[in-house]
């Protein structure tokens, strides 16, 4: 009746899992009470759930992203705990529960933080950046979300209800083969991946659709903001890398499931076919993420600045190529498999030759600077610490590509340094600063700036001391994933990267610390121009938060930097006083497709891994037949009378029209 | 286990390269960083002295050297990569004193079987290698991946089963080392640690007699017992019974590894005639 679930299942003789499983499990119930009670449940449902609007989903994107982002950390800070302590001792976690650590820490980091939190930017964002009222397809955005959530959901019911793979974050075949890995751990993993990986691919091909089909007038490529542009080469990899990914675990559960042998040992199985296929999905992923976090510096850069950005057509013709190349590079991860010294080289050159494109950004960021009159809020403060961190970690990256090096570090704790410098200093500094930046257009007012600036500081000083000590055990000859070890040389510094952890941590609480304060004083912090950093591009033409259909018009663009121009053009000519003429709008109708889908995708994601076979048919059905409903619906698109859209601008240009003429009397 | 005290010629060429490579990338990166410091601190706002040029936002001599610059820093550290892929193949002769010593490396579940084919001796956990004799390794996995690993030593290298990869080394000074595997291989992979003996060439035909003398024998049946998942504390040795074995392993005629024995419900493996073994 229920496959090969059990009572066996629950892990009652663990503790830790199962008091954080608790904990988790009363906050939500709390969470959900306490939304019942107050007789938020309809608002919820009509205003978020079921809402097709893509800076909503793009706001549920990322707060996905910070929960998940503690789950993480707090597998983070066990494992730094750990082996502080586990010198010639277990420590205080058993290889089978350490294992299970730091493979969710990794899958949860990339797919469920790194991930959702920068797409939900580019989906907040974007839109607005292009002048248009939303995204190409809208409920396939919704779908897209829930299919992630749904993932990140089945990631934590393996806390509690059996085990999370024990693999490590790629589940490497043959030791993730059932031969090996009999428990459900490396079935959670690959459907919870499965699942939010289809949800990644819709998001990808929405995103590449909107930048492609959907600008404003005289918005071409070439006057798209920067992070438009990074957008578009981050989708088209996950447009082109993702499908490998799907396909690579479909085969690793094909094996697993109904007895083949695509990665097994035995019957003609090739465990290097698997590293091949992982990694050519894997090192795009890489770009995936920091691509955007490279737009994000890029518009922080030059607001902050008071510039247009340094070298824009050198930018673009820098992000596309990082966006070709990285295709191109994947053998760099297993340089000691021995390919032979003709691949390595060349693999080894084409992972530098990216180096080029990526220097050529820092710098033209370096120059966006000159010249210019930097303020420094918090979301400069984020990009000045990436441009010193990132330089770092693109030198321990080149230098793992020369292939010799790689012979000494790979798989090394310098390796890990490695990483977390590009991923924390690249990607999770960029979304920080994207957040921070942002925040003010999608909620409408700021947030607190002393928070944001303590936060800042316990991160990078929490990020150095944590992953410094990390490069130099790595030269010590740690490799990673060590659950105990006995080298007297190593224990100094897994105590120092504890402390950093610690560091980091606060880090973290100021930034918690910094919503909670933003949002008691949200009055005080209130933007009523919908541009509070007196921006370029087009997302501060709008209020803050914008009306559901974004512009009232759509904005005609005559050059880069679309809405500085029509700043200073209003200024100059004191235009905007004629009144226009308003016109009725389509919106697209909310759908609670997307979570009845994801609904039902749980269930079958749950079903497959515990082969309750009822129930994955059950599953099955409802997910298509949800698909059948919203493909026979007859009404998608409501319309906003003209007079409420004059109504909302009006209010809008009132205050848009004081600032100009403020700025105009200064 | 200094990666920066190497202990033969592999090690030393592999972290000059490392190092070499550093110096010529933090030539550029200490100016760069110094650059977006300062430029990040006079441009302030508040700074009253510095110039403000919004509309310097292209430049065509500025781009090229942006351009140039991570550019021949590339072209250079590719000339690097290239030549050091070359000389440090793993599969590269590395000649030393004497006549090399053929070893044959198996990763087990969780330990590290050293086979010496040509003194018909076998050890765990422990490997003893004359100094300054080119060491032949041939490596592959009873079940899942490894990776070997003497840091000082230098160049790693993956073992899977059903495939032998190839490796040579030379370790200079006599002494004791430490090697490991640096691929994630399940529960006991951190006891995966070994002892690396480098002992006088002259005492090196001692010890292989002392071994040679060993009660206990390594075949076909004792290395299955051998293979099951466990960790060995001890370092036992062995004396070779077939030295054909290392190729009856990698050619998959001692078929692989077996996995965890089940222990819970939970943990059952499915009925359905998966397991095709």
């Amino acid at each position: 009746m229920l496959g090969k679930l059990d009572w066996s299942a629950i892990p009652f003789d663990q503790p830790i899992p199962l008091i954080a499983g608790g904990v988790v499990l009363v906050a939500i119930l709390a969470v959900l009470i306490w939304v019942v009670v107050k007789g938020h449940l309809s608002y919820l449902w009509h205003e978020w759930i079921t809402s097709v609007d893509h800076k909503r989903i793009g706001v549920m994107y990322i707060l996905l992203a910070s929960v998940m982002l503690l789950r993480g950390g707090s597998d983070a800070i066990m494992m730094r705990v750990q082996q502080a302590i586990a010198y010639q001792s277990q420590g205080y976690l058993p290889p089978e529960h350490y294992n299970q650590i730091f493979s969710a820490h990794g899958t949860i980091m990339i797919f469920f933080v790194a991930m959702p939190f920068v797409i939900g930017l580019m989906n907040l964002v974007v839109p607005l950046q292009l002048g248009v009222r939303d995204v190409a397809f809208p409920t396939l955005n919704s779908v897209g979300f829930w299919l992630t959530a749904t993932g990140a959901l089945l990631v934590n019911l393996s806390l509690v209800i059996g085990e999370f793979a024990r693999t490590g974050w790629l589940a490497f075949p043959p030791l993730s083969e059932l031969s090996y890995s009999p428990g459900v751990g490396v079935d959670y993993y690959a459907w919870s991946l499965q699942i939010s990986g289809v949800g990644t691919l819709v998001a990808g091909i929405n995103l590449v659709t909107t930048v492609l089909k959907l600008r404003t007038k005289g918005m071409n490529y070439l006057r798209m903001p920067m992070f438009c542009w990074t957008t578009l080469a981050s989708n088209l990899l996950i447009v082109a890398a993702f499908p490998i990914l799907t396909a690579t675990l479909a085969m690793l559960l094909l094996d697993r499931y109904l007895g083949f042998h695509f990665f097994t040992n035995e019957a003609g199985g090739n465990v290097m076919m698997f590293m091949n296929l992982i990694w050519a999905w894997g090192h795009p992923e890489v770009y995936i993420l920091v691509l955007p976090a490279f737009g994000i510096f890029s518009e922080v850069v030059s607001t902050f600045s008071g510039k247009a950005l340094f070298g824009y057509r050198s930018m673009v013709l820098a992000t596309m190529a990082i966006c070709v190349i990285s295709f191109m590079v994947w053998l760099h991860h297993f340089f000691t498999m021995g390919a032979g010294p003709d691949v390595n080289a060349i693999f080894g050159i084409a992972s530098m030759i990216i180096a080029v494109p990526t220097g050529v950004k820092i710098y033209n960021w370096l120059f966006t600077m000159y010249g210019g009159r930097i303020r420094f809020a918090t979301p400069m403060l984020w990009a000045v610490g990436f441009m010193v961190t990132f330089i770092i970690g693109g030198l321990t990256g080149v230098l793992v590509a020369v292939p010799p090096a790689d012979f000494m570090l790979h798989n090394s704790m310098f390796l890990v340094a490695h990483f977390h410098n590009v991923i924390i200093g690249g990607v999770l500094f960029g979304a920080f600063a994207g957040f921070e930046y942002w925040f003010p257009k999608a909620f409408g007012f700021r947030l607190d700036e002393r928070w944001g600036k303590r936060a800042f500081w316990f991160t990078f000083l929490g990020f150095y001391i944590t992953f410094v000590p990390l490069y130099v055990a790595g030269m010590l000859g740690m490799t990673r994933r060590l659950q105990h070890y006995d080298v007297a040389a190593w224990r100094p510094w897994m105590i120092v990267a504890a402390i950093g952890m610690a560091v980091l941590s606060i880090g973290v609480i100021c930034q918690i610390m910094q919503l909670v304060v933003s949002i008691r004083n949200r009055e005080a912090l209130r933007d009523r121009t919908g541009d509070p950093w007196d921006g370029r591009s087009l997302e501060w033409a709008t209020s803050s938060p914008p009306p559901v259909f974004n512009f009232a018009f759509h904005p005609d663009v005559r050059g880069e930097d679309a809405y500085w121009d029509m700043k200073i053009a209003a200024q100059q000519q004191s235009l905007e006083h004629e009144v226009p003429e308003y016109h009725d709008i389509e919106m697209p109708r909310n759908s609670p497709t997307g979570f009845v889908c994801a609904f039902f995708a749980a269930i079958m994601g749950f079903a497959l891994i515990w082969h309750i076979w009822w129930m994955v048919i059950l599953g099955g059905i409802g997910a298509f037949a949800t698909f059948v409903v919203f493909a026979w619906r007859d009404h998608d698109e409501y319309v906003i009378p003209a007079a409420e859209v004059a109504a909302i601008d009006r209010a809008n240009l009132e205050e848009r029209r004081n600032l100009v003429s403020m700025a105009g009397a200064i | 286990m200094n990666l920066l005290d190497p202990q033969g010629p592999v090690a030393a060429a592999n972290s000059t390269i490392l190092v070499d490579s550093v110096f010529i990338m933090l030539a550029i990166v200490v100016p760069t960083i110094f650059a977006i410091l300062a430029f990040a601190f006079w441009f302030r706002a508040s700074n009253t002295k510095a110039r403000f040029q919004p509309d310097f936002v292209y430049s065509g001599r500025v781009e090229m050297v942006v351009w140039a610059i991570p550019a021949l820093t590339v072209i250079l550290l590719g000339g690097v990569a290239w030549i050091g892929s070359h000389q440090l193949d793993p599969r590269a002769p590395v000649p030393g004193t004497g006549s090399p010593v053929r070893i044959q490396a198996v990763s087990l579940d969780w330990k590290w079987l050293f086979i010496y084919p040509d003194q018909r001796i076998a050890t765990v956990n422990t490997l003893t290698v004359p100094a300054g004799a080119e060491l032949n390794f041939q490596l592959t996995s009873s079940s899942v991946m490894n990776v070997f690993f003497i840091p000082q030593l230098g160049s790693m290298i993956y073992t899977m089963n059903g495939m032998v990869t190839r490796l040579n080394l030379r370790a200079d000074n006599e002494g004791k080392l430490q090697g490991l595997s640096a691929h994630f291989s399940g529960d006991g992979f951190p006891d995966m640690m070994f002892d690396v003996n480098v002992i006088s060439p002259l005492a090196f035909p001692d010890w292989v007699a002392g071994t040679a003398k060993s009660d206990a024998v390594l075949n076909e049946d004792s290395y299955k017992k051998l293979m099951q998942q466990g960790i060995e504390k001890g370092r036992p040795t062995y004396r070779l019974d077939d030295p054909r074995l290392f190729d009856l392993i990698a050619t998959q005629h001692i078929p692989p590894g077996p996995g965890p024995e089940l222990l819970s419900d939970a943990g059952r493996p499915h009925s359905g005639g998966v397991d095709a073994r």
